[in-house]
């Protein structure tokens, strides 16, 4: 009964998405109210979890579920992330006549996944939460059914996604039949550095995450379907799984398998030096935002993944704050997406950006700066997280995945200069609608300054972060 | 000092940029004079300092230390007799630019404005950062604005150059960002003071010196990695030309010679032939380059490469003359240099055509502007009694010293630097008046005039009384050489013991 107490969050958002479907169903023209209070839910889950002391370090149910600050830090992360979706997609979704009640509860019902993907200690566990998030994506991916593009974005995510919870699986069953148990702390014991047969099952897990994440070489959905979702489902795809599965990411490979290290790290160093160069080469030809969008942040999950490479706390740590920064600077990113409109309709391709520096000076600025900060260059919150990044990578001498890195910075850098470009050389054209909600203004604002001010107390999230000791 | 006198002169264009951004007419001139003013506010201010500063210490000054990046780097500034020379010519530099902006650029005038304040505080911040991570800062922050700079008010092929400065710059400077995160791990620390003392070790100099080289390299900019320069030079408005050539190019020699002789002596040693070499390259081939040039503008961006070639060279002969020279070449060039852009400028604005043949004639129609071109163009040549004599006499003197080979083939490229501007000056000043437009053509107005007289100004007094700058460096750069030659004694048996 005590262990109750702990997972009171999850219980509660539970208790909201049945009492949200109960409400949307039974009162009429209800999907207004439904995704206020969806908000309001979230954001009292985030309560409840600051509500658990800190440096709280428990497993519950026999230790296959695990409270600890990276869990809380993560989750706070996720339902964060996943209200300023909520709260900036409104307007988007009303234009395109999807503003329906399951909108926000399948967002909650992905939210609520990745909670569990993020507590969980035992594969079993893992792999509900991951199914349960995945379920509710690929409906989101398709949210918009009247469109064709967005039907296929959703099939595809599923055929795609389900093959690759297959290999997941399969990894699984591999590891059990290795180890005699799901439970993380116990195959950790159980293991000998010297047996290689595990690594099979390290393998497949891998594979099966990466797809998650849109590693390269799991990639191939990623631009597809960001390009066909609904944009408010693209903003929530590029941020919020991702939390999820790196916090997966780092549990799977750090406490059962960090004797095996030998073997799975190069297998992380491929995978992220191949992401941040693909990402940043493939993204160069790109006219369409939300596509380019996709293949800048394989490219960043390229150097989140080098901060996991590392192989000690300060790795982790950086990775954490990689992500933590470019969600926010993806929010921001966003948000200049979701304010392009004009005469009902919003514009997504690079072109429509141009010269909106005459006639949006505001919003132009803001945009300028996040992709600067993107782009990691100084002294905006991007540079940060970069350099936390390699300064980990480095100590650990790692040259040659720093110096790639960075070089795949200079490429990355092309294309968001590209849009600069548009934005600032080019000629103006029609002005776009400037009735903008106040949610978007204020998301764009705090962004914006976030990223901006970011090296006046650059210290303060490194703080929180280093709080998250796995190993 | 309590008073944090370098982080007010680092925020206080800041803070002017902020009051312009707020305020909420966008063309007219009151943003200029808010500008001018606290980019003048600022001059005085580092004036002021100077007569703080203390020339006969050999230490930092004026150092402010505070937590940053907490247990890890601390945002560290602090000025010697280098250092303080350099800020005062960028705030020197900054109010003029400001002053020549209301011929140039018509729109936008506010965010212009903005732009070069910006590059303002962070280029002071370079001359004054004591820890690398802070120095790369605001060494790779300068790349917004001026990107922006180029990009935005440039001429016609501004988008391929700003691309152009971007890429090559970041792509040096990234190696640099490795070779800075390696030394903390290495030596623990980041803070400029206390690698002075602790040393790096002689195993990873040479490494860590060809990744610090690789960024300073582009920026300087050294042969072959200068093509960016021309590109950049030729499209920026002059405000940005001015910019870039008078104090963005200072920010890679004053880099050479705080890190790379300061923190890496051995390898430096090991390197001077590579430097040698690619300096006589570019003060020989970039001369004979802008013998050929009909662009004004380009012409003197090539002779900025040849200047800059001089100062690398004197940097790395490590000899008193060497090094106080190289930083009087560059305080030098960037009077020079700047004045000689605002003299394009100048034309620029009455005729828009940079092309040399447009012109001819000048001096019969303009006579005041003829008689400041000619101040600065043998200022550029060199000619005893400017700045640019004293600044090459002195690399010149100190390559002697080192190599006599060296120093024969670098006094060629003065002939050939008075080649190409005495023959500028006659193409565009003398010979026959062809162009009729040219009959209507005004001579300088005020603010230019005060302008290039201000430049001048300079230019001549500091020619017949280098004193003023040299006792300022004296003591820091004897301090400098000093410890790069004891750093020399204590390593080299032991390098020759391995070998």
């Amino acid at each position: 009964m005590n262990n109750l107490n702990f997972i009171l969050p999850e219980i509660f958002i539970s208790l909201t998405i049945m009492f949200l479907l109960v409400l949307g169903v039974f009162k009429k023209k209800s999907s207004s109210l439904v995704h206020y209070l969806s908000m309001g839910f979230l954001l009292i889950t985030g309560i409840l979890i600051l509500n658990n002391p800190l440096d709280l370090n428990t497993t519950l149910f026999n230790g296959s579920y695990i409270i600890d600050n990276l869990s809380s830090f993560m989750k706070i992360l996720t339902i964060l992330a996943g209200s300023i979706v909520l709260s900036i997609s409104r307007k988007y979704l009303k234009l395109y006549k999807i503003f329906l009640i399951e909108y926000p509860i399948l967002i909650l019902c992905s939210i609520l996944g990745m909670m569990v993907m993020i507590s969980s200690n035992d594969l079993m566990v893992f792999y509900i939460g991951l199914e349960l998030q995945s379920l509710a994506l690929y409906v989101l991916a398709s949210f918009n059914r009247e469109e064709l593009k967005s039907s296929e974005s959703g099939v595809k995510y599923f055929v795609l996604s389900a093959l690759s919870s297959g290999l997941l699986l399969y990894g699984c069953s591999l590891i059990y039949g290795f180890s005699g148990s799901t439970n993380f702390n116990i195959i950790s014991d159980s293991i000998n550095p010297d047996n290689y047969t595990l690594t099979f099952g390290i393998v497949f897990i891998l594979v099966g995450l990466a797809f998650k994440i849109s590693a390269v070489p799991f990639h191939m959905w990623a631009p597809d379907v960001y390009e066909g979702s609904p944009t408010s489902v693209t903003l929530f795809f590029s941020i919020v799984p991702k939390v999820a599965a790196l916090t997966v990411f780092i549990r799977f490979l750090y406490v059962p398998f960090i004797n095996l290290i030998d073997q799975w790290q190069t297998i992380i160093i491929f995978i992220s030096i191949a992401s941040m160069i693909f990402g940043a080469v493939a993204a160069i030809g790109q006219k369409n935002l939300k596509r380019l969008v996709a293949y800048s942040s394989i490219s960043h999950i390229g150097y989140t993944l080098a901060g996991l490479a590392v192989g000690n706390n300060e790795g982790i740590q950086s990775s954490i704050v990689y992500i933590s920064i470019y969600i926010v600077m993806n929010l921001g990113l966003f948000t200049c997406l979701l304010m392009m409109k004009r005469n009902d309709q919003y514009f997504e391709t690079i072109n429509d950006l141009s010269g909106i520096s005459k006639n949006h000076p505001i919003l132009s600025i803001s945009l300028l700066f996040i992709l600067f900060s993107l782009a990691g260059i100084p002294p905006l919150a991007g540079f940060f997280a970069k350099f936390y990044v390699f300064k980990s990578v480095i100590e650990e001498s790692m040259y040659f995945l720093a110096i790639v890195g960075l070089l795949s910075t200079v490429i990355a850098s092309f294309y968001y200069l590209r849009i600069i470009k548009v934005m600032y050389f080019d000629q103006e054209k029609e002005k776009y609608d400037t009735d903008h909600s106040i949610s978007l203004k204020l998301s764009l604002t705090f962004s914006t300054l976030l990223i901006l001010l970011y090296f006046i107390f650059p210290s303060k999230l490194v703080e929180i972060v280093s709080r998250i000791n796995i190993i | 000092m309590d008073f944090p006198i370098l982080s007010s002169l680092i925020l206080l264009p800041t803070i002017g940029a902020l009051f312009l951004l707020f305020s909420k007419d966008k063309e007219s001139n009151t943003g200029k004079y808010v500008a001018l003013f606290t980019s003048s506010v600022n001059f005085f201010v580092s004036i002021y300092l100077w007569f703080l500063f203390d020339p006969t210490i050999s230490n930092f000054q004026f150092i402010e230390d505070r937590e940053w990046l907490i247990g890890f780097i601390n945002y560290k500034v602090g000025i010697d007799g280098i250092s303080i020379l350099f800020i005062i010519l960028t705030t020197f530099i900054t109010p003029l630019c400001i002053i020549s902006v209301n011929n140039i650029i018509k729109n936008r005038l506010r965010d212009f404005l903005i732009a070069i304040l910006i590059m303002e505080s962070l280029m002071i911040g370079v001359f004054c950062s004591l820890d690398l991570v802070v120095f790369y800062l605001f060494f790779e922050a300068g790349l917004i604005p001026m990107f922006l700079i180029i990009g935005i008010w440039g001429g016609s092929r501004r988008v391929y150059s700003a691309f152009k400065f971007f890429l090559y710059t970041l792509l040096g400077s990234v190696l640099m960002l490795v070779a800075i995160i390696s030394i903390y791990w290495i030596s623990g620390t980041t803070d400029v003071e206390q690698l002075y003392d602790l040393g790096i070790n002689s195993k990873y100099q040479n490494l860590l010196w060809l990744a610090f080289f690789s960024s300073f390299a582009v920026k300087t900019p050294m042969w072959p990695v200068h093509t960016w320069l021309p590109d950049a030079h030729v499209e920026a408005p002059t405000a940005g030309s001015v910019l870039l050539a008078a104090i963005l190019l200072k920010m890679a020699g004053y880099g050479f010679i705080r890190f790379s002789i300061g923190l890496f002596p051995l390898a430096s040693e090991v390197f001077t032939p590579l430097i040698y070499i690619l300096s006589l390259i570019a003060i020989i081939y970039t001369s004979l380059v802008a013998l050929m040039q009909d662009d004004m503008k380009k012409l003197i961006a090539y002779s900025s490469v040849a200047h800059m070639g001089y100062v690398t060279l004197g940097i790395f002969t490590n000899t008193q003359q060497g090094i106080e020279g190289s930083i009087i070449q560059m305080i030098s060039h960037g009077f020079v240099s700047a004045a000689l852009f605002f003299c394009v400028g100048v034309l620029y604005d009455r005729m828009h055509s940079r092309l040399i043949i447009t012109y001819g004639g000048l001096v019969s129609v303009m006579p005041k502007y003829s008689i400041l071109f000619m101040v600065f163009t043998l200022a550029a040549l060199g000619l005893p009694g400017t700045t640019g004599f004293i600044g090459e006499f002195l690399v010149l003197l100190g390559a002697f010293k080192d190599n006599f080979l060296v120093a024969v083939i670098a006094s060629l490229g003065v002939i050939l630097g008075a080649a190409y501007m005495l023959w500028l000056y006659r193409r565009v000043i003398f010979g026959k008046l062809i162009n009729n437009n040219l009959l209507k053509i005004k001579d300088l107005n005020n603010s230019e005039k005060f302008i290039l007289w201000s430049l001048a100004f300079p230019v001549l007094f500091l020619g017949f009384y280098p004193e003023l700058l040299s006792n300022t460096i004296e003591i820091s750069v004897n301090n400098l050489i000093d410890m790069y030659e004891s750093n020399l004694s204590m390593y080299m048996p032991e390098v020759q013991k391995n070998e």
